[in-house]
């Protein structure tokens, strides 16, 4: 938040309003007048599609709400209306995002710009409602640009960037805004809210280059032989590319008009530090939070909080950690069996390798099902960092697992 | 393959952006067996013309004298840019005049190429 937005907030002409981060994507959505949004409920998300619900009843939002069946409903139901050139939005979590991972394939695969939010939870069985990252990391490969945000405001703003960007013209790409499931969803927080007219001056609603109309026939969801699958399977790759440079760019305009932006990551004391450590959403907040006690005490590290995860900022993720020769990455979804079994970890330690860089990389799987991180765990991650500098553990340390 | 378009060329997302683009897409490379009618044999019925999934059976204003002297007014060719080779003709035929025959066989019959 620039010094201008916070000396308009001490001067009381600009009000936060106390938001869940759920509340505050639900405004979004509001503030950027979309036309559809289809809404099937699943904790913890369900509290989105109600306020958004209640925004159309008290008549502060003029949109088509569509109660479905299932999230794989969900999904197909915003992917039809987005190529009517709807302005087209849902929201899910945990068994819902996997109920709609055959969907999430065919908005990419399709090119349609749907804007989706992902309050993440565990997957059954057994079945917990909590929160972890085995939803999203098990959607990472569907072709969506996905963003992690670690704040209720930094989720309002993400969501107002998301339709800027899956709508421009040369990405046609859906967007996913990923935040903890209570850590986040149900938490307050301040959040400042812009006009709608502001928003959508940054955002406007654009023509759909191939929307449905009957004057104007064309055939969508078409069978491709293998002479021609390839070619738009690549043509995801290059779009991908072009979201990136889209992204960093609608993230710039953000901060001059709205005076607050986050950069494709986030990079607190990595100049001089010794290690870094690596993490994203609600842990990059808690992990902010203390970075400051441990610094006063001595301990030279960094804090690298990932927003941008697919396209993946490569340039920027190897510059930011280019001074140090460690950094430990925590996830909260486990790869099973795999070599690294932290997702994350496993593609910045290929990344580093990939440039020919023998940065070392510490996977650490924390926070499953909820298991709490708080504030000592959150100073351990720092220590075992600069620990690691010396040896560095040869596999996935499970924090926290009782055994 | 290399003069079909490039990714860049072509619109997003397999859409296919006008109608009857079908025409363009000769599906006759899907074929294993081709349909090869004996023109001899055949009694013009219009069976396989009937039957045929894909109109790739034609019935064109051609005189045809049979070796025992019976002049048809039209003949039956096959399309073989569209012909998918399912055989369904040949099934059909009441009189047997249509052959499949493997597409890695030369033989020559009626249709056009």
């Amino acid at each position: 938040m620039t010094l201008a937005v916070k000396e308009e907030i001490r001067k009381g002409l600009r009000k936060p309003m106390p938001m869940s981060t759920n509340t505050a994507i639900a405004t979004a959505a509001r503030d950027l007048d979309v036309d559809v949004v289809s809404a099937y409920p699943i904790t913890p998300q369900t509290t989105v599609v109600e306020k958004i619900a209640e925004y159309i009843a008290d008549g502060q939002l003029d949109a088509e709400m569509i109660h479905v069946e299932s999230e794989h409903s969900a999904l197909s139901a915003a992917i039809g209306a987005a190529v009517t050139g709807a302005r087209s939005f849902t929201a899910t979590a945990s068994q819902g995002l996997a109920l709609m991972h055959e969907i999430l394939h065919i908005a990419s695969g399709g090119r349609v710009p749907v804007v989706m939010s992902v309050a993440t939870r565990a997957l059954s069985a057994p079945i917990s409602i909590w929160n972890d990252h085995s939803d999203v990391m098990n959607a990472r490969d569907s072709g969506w640009i996905i963003a992690f945000v670690s704040s209720a405001q930094e989720a309002y703003d993400t969501v107002i960037q998301a339709f800027r960007v899956a709508e421009d013209p040369d990405v046609l790409l859906p967007f996913m805004v990923v935040y903890d499931g209570y850590l986040m969803s149900h938490t307050m927080e301040p959040v400042i809210t812009e006009d709608r007219e502001k928003v959508l001056a940054y955002a406007p609603k654009r023509d759909y280059p191939h929307k449905l109309d009957p004057k104007n026939p064309l055939t969508i969801g078409t069978i491709t032989d293998p002479n021609w699958y390839y070619e738009f399977k690549y043509q995801q790759v290059e779009a991908m590319k072009i979201a990136l440079e889209k992204f960093r760019e609608a993230d710039r305009e953000f901060g001059k008009v709205f005076g607050r932006n986050y950069g494709v990551l986030e990079c607190v004391h990595c100049e001089d530090a010794d290690a870094i450590v690596v993490a994203n959403t609600s842990y990059a907040t808690t992990l902010k939070y203390i970075i400051r006690d441990v610094r006063e005490q001595g301990m030279k590290v960094g804090l690298l909080k990932m927003k941008l995860y697919r396209p993946f900022p490569v340039e920027e993720f190897l510059k930011a950690t280019s001074s140090v020769d460690t950094v430990l990455v925590v996830d909260r979804a486990i790869s099973y069996g795999a070599p690294v079994q932290g997702p994350l970890a496993s593609e910045i330690n290929a990344l580093y390798h990939s440039r020919g860089l023998d940065t070392k990389v510490v996977s650490v799987v924390a926070g499953i099902g909820q298991r709490a991180f708080k504030d000592d765990d959150a100073k351990y991650m720092f220590k075992l960092a600069l620990e690691s500098r010396k040896a560095v553990p040869e596999e996935t340390i499970f924090y926290g697992v009782r055994k | 393959m290399s003069d079909l378009p490039k990714y860049n060329e072509l619109p997003p997302g397999g859409i296919i952006p006008e109608p009857a683009t079908s025409l363009k897409y000769y599906t006759g490379d899907w074929r294993v067996e081709r349909p090869v009618i004996d023109q001899d044999k055949c009694v013009r019925c219009r069976l396989c013309w009937v039957y045929c999934p894909d109109n790739a059976i034609r019935e064109v204003d051609e005189e045809y004298t049979t070796s025992k002297g019976k002049t048809y007014k039209i003949t039956y060719i096959v399309n073989y840019d569209y012909c998918k080779g399912c055989g369904i003709c040949a099934q059909e035929c009441p009189v047997n005049a249509i052959k499949m025959v493997p597409e890695t066989v030369e033989e020559s019959g009626g249709g056009e190429k």
